[in-house]
Formats: structure tokens, sequence, C-alpha cells
């Protein structure tokens, strides 16, 4: 594995050896000293244009347990603030020769785009309403530490489905581990052609009993800036997962950070059914064994750095031509 | 009207013999070997094959298989950049790719910086095509100042310093009042009025076709509802009024079928259809590959089918490619950032002769009606290969093979959907006017 783009491109093997990974990293932060020198002389580089924590620390402590340097960069305050192009803040920022760049951004494919661009290994910390591939590893880790198995498994993905970077990562990982996924949201949040990905899709949370685990979406308060619902009152009193709609057999999830009274009510989060904590705590762990597996022994760069830059138009152009699929050829 | 609509640059009228080729013409009922003498910007002679002698000081160019000259093409729908974008294509490197791809004429877009809407600018651009361009380009100004949709451009100035008809491409009038006044006022000064349909609060947000493709690769989506509304809407509006109306790059089903219900009324309508959404689909988006961000999207198979038919029926009068240069930089950026639009008159009839005309879906006669038939729609002559009329011819080689960008590009820019794919059918000389305004390299001619 050079990058990790998507989960999209992991088949159930890889998505198996990663969490198992993160479960022997898990020993680590039990540890009094929580570090371990296999990534030491490494270079994480943090690259985010989205104002984020929990991931952002996330990586950092993960980084910063393999021993690894790490060097922060966000948006605000910088040169992306005075113009300057994804393209040209990576060619710059890899002068430093970060081994891996940790990349979030508002647009969908802005990863792969930058796996192009530079010979580090990217991640992708969330690629605007695409993907957000880590998120959906630790949930993965987090639910077969709970629940054994995923493998027929009913999860509901409850929410702001269209906005969701968070959803589209899980909807294909939860499948690919063997779990039958439904999502559920109002018509004005689930996209059109989502059953596509293989989950089922409710408008109701009617039903919603018949599920193992309960994801819930954060209803990002920046929506309702458009007329997506009528109000967060109505979205509550239909969609909130609350102590009324959850039954005590189910797991409840949600990436954070919750808002507490609109997709969740208080009384559930802080219920033990909830595992939100647990997923944060996951996190580090997971993102570690993706560093790990990334970044540990000799790297075998898929190009080297300045070639991407000259090999240019005949690169791309041979790329296009073997994607191709059109009608033509 | 009271300016020649069409302008190029200064040329030197070709003198030229082209002895045993295939000349294909439908219109000209031509389809067979012929001998045709080129001269003082005419079709001088057409004779049969090796009756005509080539002349002191003409350059001779024979047939062989493969083959066929064709009445040259016209595009009623590019964008030229200029004013203002210059660094996205001028008048000459716009004109260069015309050329290169067998055309003779363009008609250029005013969505330039500043916006063409008024007719001190229409004249300083006709200026600079006088001396700039390759090949005729006409213009449409604006329908509305600045293309703000709120006040109508000085329309009947604008005729009478040559302009073809009006549009708001790239940014559509939405009020249906708005558009009414236009079609009302075109009593007095004509003029097609074309019209990019989109609906914007339905596209708003969108970067590519919604479906499953948009849905997973977590992409907006725009409706093709965003476009077919429109064009139900304002084909109503032009019924009404009983006005000239003109759509620009449809894209599916719906549209197809609200431009056939309205030509069935008899209003005075027509359409035109891109070689991308004629040959590429929302499948082709799935890499994110910012040459295929597009408006309108491309969608469905079923909506490409629809095109298809509807350019085979004649519902669809005519093929446009709306050339939309970008500098690389601004189209190497995430897929939501970048800008819309394809090139595609360097690629047009190749694309097409390999993708509809090779795969049997469309007779390359029709094909070639088809791509010149743009000229009448704008009341401009059609390119006709018949003796006396202006020279107006391409020489395409069908069994050519190429790949689209391997050696570069006339244009100023290299955002072109079909970059990289094989293609055969290749011009090989493009004469407009009377003058050989492009000569691929591989054309052996034999000197006088």
């Amino acid at each position: 594995m050079n990058h990790l783009l998507s989960i999209e491109e992991l088949d159930r093997a890889t998505i198996e050896r990663i969490v198992e990974q993160a479960a022997r990293f898990a020993e680590v932060s039990d540890r009094e000293i929580k570090k371990v020198p296999a990534l030491r002389g490494r270079m994480v580089l943090n690259l985010f244009y989205e104002a984020s924590t929990r991931t952002r620390s996330s990586f950092e402590l993960a980084a910063k347990r393999l021993s690894a340097d790490v060097v922060n960069f966000a948006a605000s305050g910088s040169s992306i603030e005075k113009g300057e192009s994804l393209k040209d803040t990576v060619l710059t920022l890899s002068a430093h020769k970060p081994d891996a760049i940790v990349l979030r951004t508002q647009w969908a494919g802005s990863a792969e785009l930058v796996s192009r661009w530079c010979s580090a290994a990217i991640v992708n910390a969330g690629d605007g309403k695409h993907e957000h591939p880590t998120q959906a590893l630790l949930d993965v880790y987090t639910l077969r530490r709970r629940l054994g198995s995923i493998d027929g498994a009913s999860i509901w993905i409850v929410g702001d489905v269209a906005h969701s970077r968070v959803a589209r990562s899980n909807i294909i990982a939860f499948q690919r581990m063997g779990a039958k996924v439904t999502v559920a949201g109002p018509p004005t949040l689930i996209p059109r052609g989502i059953e596509a990905l293989g989950c089922a899709v409710r408008f109701t949370l009617e039903e919603l009993g018949s599920a193992d685990v309960v994801y819930a979406l954060r209803m990002q308060r920046e929506r309702m800036s458009e007329p997506w619902v009528p109000s967060l009152r109505e979205y509550a009193a239909w969609y909130q997962v609350n102590g009324r709609r959850l039954a005590p057999h189910q797991v409840l999830m949600h990436p954070g950070p919750v808002n507490r009274g609109v997709e969740l009510s208080g009384e559930v989060v802080d219920s033990p059914q909830a595992v939100i904590t647990a997923q944060v705590e996951a996190g580090v762990v997971v993102r570690m064994a993706v560093l790990y597996e990334l970044l540990a022994g000799p790297r075998t760069p898929a190009f080297a750095g300045s070639e991407a830059e000259t090999a240019g138009r005949g690169a791309e152009i041979a790329d296009t031509a073997a994607v191709g699929g059109g009608r033509l050829a | 009207m009271s300016a020649q609509p069409l302008i190029h640059g200064p040329a030197e009228p070709a003198a030229l013999l082209l002895r045993d080729v295939h000349v294909l013409d439908p219109r000209a009922g031509h389809d067979g070997p012929c001998d045709v003498r080129v001269g003082g910007g005419r079709i001088v002679e057409i004779g049969t094959p090796g009756s005509l002698g080539k002349d002191v000081g003409e350059e001779l160019i024979e047939g062989r298989a493969g083959l066929r000259l064709l009445p040259a093409f016209v595009d009623p729908h590019v964008h030229l950049r200029t004013p203002g974008q210059e660094h996205k294509e001028d008048l000459q490197t716009g004109t260069r790719a015309g050329a290169a791809g067998g055309f003779c004429a363009v008609i250029a877009m005013p969505n330039t910086d500043p916006v063409l809407d008024s007719a001190p600018l229409l004249r300083s651009l006709r200026d600079e095509a006088a001396r700039e361009a390759r090949i005729s380009v006409g213009f449409l100004p604006a329908i509305t100042r600045g293309l703000q949709g709120e006040q109508l451009s000085e329309m009947a100035e604008l005729r009478q310093e040559g302009a073809l008809g009006f549009t708001d491409d790239g940014r559509p009038v939405q009020s249906a009042g708005m558009l009414r006044k236009a079609l009302q006022y075109q009593r007095l000064c004509g003029g097609v009025v074309a019209l990019h349909e989109e609906d914007r609060t339905l596209s708003l947000g969108g970067s590519m076709h919604e479906g499953a493709i948009s849905a997973a690769l977590g992409l907006g989506g725009i409706p093709t509802l965003s476009e077919s509304t429109m064009v139900a809407r304002d084909a109503a509006i032009a019924g009404y009024e009983d006005a000239r109306v003109h759509f620009q790059h449809l894209s599916c089903v719906a549209s197809v079928d609200a431009v056939s219900a309205s030509k069935a009324h008899g209003w005075r309508i027509s359409a035109e259809v891109t070689p991308h959404h004629l040959l590429l689909t929302e499948d082709d988006v799935r890499g994110m590959d910012t040459r295929m961000k597009m408006y309108p999207p491309l969608a469905t198979e079923a909506d490409r089918q629809a095109l298809l038919e509807g350019l085979r029926s004649g519902t669809i009068d005519c093929v446009a490619s709306d050339h939309a240069p970008h500098a690389r930089d601004e189209k190497e950026v995430p897929f939501e950032q970048a800008p819309m639009g394809t090139t595609g008159l360097e690629t047009a009839f190749a694309a097409l002769h390999t993708g509809l005309v090779l795969t049997g879906a469309l007779e390359l006669g029709l094909l070639v009606e088809r791509m010149t038939a743009g000229a009448s729609l704008f009341d401009l002559p059609t390119p006709l290969i018949a003796q006396g009329d202006q020279a107006n011819l391409t020489l395409v080689d069908l069994d050519a093979e190429w790949v689209a960008g391997e050696s570069g590009w006339e244009s100023r820019s290299e955002n072109c959907c079909f970059a990289g794919r094989r293609l055969q059918g290749r011009v090989l000389l493009t004469v407009a006017a009377g003058a050989i305004v492009y000569r691929e390299r591989a054309l052996a001619t034999v000197e006088s």
C-alpha cells in the first residue's frame, strides 16, 4: 500500500490487517511510556484545509507514538489564505521531504490528486464530501472490539448522508466487513443514487429497532443556511436518536462532535450503549496502524517527485487513456 | 443588418488542384471521385477524375484510398476568451484550432471580460479578427448587459455592427420576463437568440450529473431537470412570441423531447449537441478528471442515446463543439474547484467519426451535414462543394489513426476531454474562404 486515499480501494483483507495491527498498538497506549521507535526519523506532515481538532490531534498523537516527527500546517493564517493553489502548496511543502502527508480538504478527490504530485505517502483525512477512510477504519475497529464480528450485523447510518464523507466511507467499509447497511434521514439529505453503493434507504426511523448498530451523523448547523430541513426542531422530532428510539441491545456510534439535543439526546450520549469515546481512543491506534503500514520498512515510491513534475503531460495522457472506458476506442 | 457578419484575417488565395479525390457533400450531390480546382478564393472547376490538368503555379494533391474532400465545418458555439482571458485562448489560437479541426467558420460567445455587450467592443473585436483570425469568426454578443440578466444590451446597434445574434451563454437568463422582452425586441433587430439552458436553483452547488456516481463520489449533483425545464419554458415563450430561438448544447432525453414537441408546434426552434455529449457519459467522470467537467454535465447512456437519435432525426439540427479552453493550472485543481469546459475544435470530427461513424451509429454523410448545418441556422451561407462557390473545404484521411494531443494542440489550452484517446480520421488540409488555413505535416503535395 503506497497511500490511503479511500476505503473504496481497500479489500477486506487489507482492512483486517490494519485493524489487527491497531489492536497490537493498543497495548502501547497502556504503557507508562506511550512510545515505540518504529518510525523514528520519518516525517509526517499534517496539511489541513478545514478546521479539525480531533482528527488532526489524533494523527499527531499517532505519529508521535511511533516516534515520527510531525509538522502541522493549517489553512488559516498561511499561504493558502493568500490564494496559493493546492498544487503549489503541496509542491512547496514537498521541498521539506515529508514521508507522509495527512491531508484534509473541502474538495472531493484532492488526496488522489496530491498523490500524483509528490512522492510522499498520502493519507486522506477527509476530502470534501467524498471519503474519510481512517474514520471508517476506526469505526470497524471499535465495532469489532464491541461485537466480536461485524458479519451479518445490521447497521443504520442516520442523518445528513448527503454532506457526510463519514457516511460514504462507512457504507463501503461496513459492507465490505459483511454487515448490512441502511441509511436513513430526511429525503432532502439522502443523495439520489446512494443505493447504488449497496445500502438500503429509509426516510423514517420506524424500523430502527431492527438495527444492531445505530450510527448517528452530525447535523451540521451550517447546513441550516440552506433550506435542507424546515428547522432543527422538526429534524430532532423525526430523526433524533434518543432513549425512546434506541433499544437496549443496540450499539450507538457517532463520529463527533455531537450536537446534543439535535441528532442525539443527551441521555443516549452518556449511556453505556454509546461507544463514542471508544471511537476517539481507537482513532489514535488505527492511525498508528495506517502510518505504520505506509511508512515502516523501506519505502518504494511509485515515482520520484521530480519525475512527477517533468513527466507531466505524457504521463497524464497515458493515465487517461488507461482509465478511459468511454465509448471511444 | 449592415456589417458583414463573418470576418477573418488576411490570407493568400490558394491555387490548388485536387485530382481524383473522393468528394463527399450530400447537399451538392457528391459522393465519388472528382477533380476539384481551387483558385482566386473559389471552387473554379469540378470535373470527372483525371479530366483536369495541373496549371502552372498550382499545387497538386492526388487522391488515395481513405481520403475524402468534405465541405468545411461550421461551429456555432466556441469560446475564444478574448478580450480578457487571453491566457486561455485568443482569436489567433482559437481560430488556428478551428482550422486544424477542419472548420472554416466559428461563432464566438460573449462571456469574456469585459462581456461582449456593446457596439464599440464588438467593433474592436472585429478589427482584431480582421488581423488575427485564421478562419472566419462571427460573434454573438450578450442578450443582457454584463450577462446580468437585468437589462437588454443594445441589440439593434449590435446588429448593425455585425452581431449574428445574441446569447447569455455561461450565465443564462433566469427570468422568463427578461427573456420574453429580448424575444419581443428581436422583431426589431433580428438575429438568433441562442440559449444556454440552466435553472440555477436546481444546478447550484453541483459539479456533475446527479445520480449514483455523484452520490458515490460525494460531488454535488446537477439534475437534468435544470436544463430540460428551461428548454420547455423558453420554447413556449418563443412560440408565443413567434421568435427565433436556438438551444445550445442539449444534454438529456427530456430536452430532446421538449425540442421535438416544440418543433411539432411549428415554433422557430433549432438545437445543437456537442461531440462530448454524443460520446461520453457520467461514467467518464468517475476518475474526477477535470477535463470531464463541463456544463451541462455528461449524463447517462440513455441521454446519450436520445441525443444521438435526435441528431439522426434532425430534432437536433447541428453539432457544436462548445470549445471552452482553460489554462492548465486552472484545471489542475480538485474537481469541485475546476471551471466548467472542455476544448473540442481539434477533435470534433475525429472523435465523432471514431465513436459514431465507425461504429455504425451515424452515416458519414449525415455527420458532414450536421457539422455544417450551423451556418444556415445563423443565416450564413452553407459551405458547399459547387463550382463558383467560395472554397471552404476540408480534406480528411478516414484511415489515419492518432492519439488526441500526442503532438500538442493549436489551441492555447489543452483541457480536451478526448486527450489521450486513440482516434481514427484526421484533418489533413483545411481551405477557408479560398485560402489554405491548415495543413497537416504528413500531407505530401506535388509542388509546381
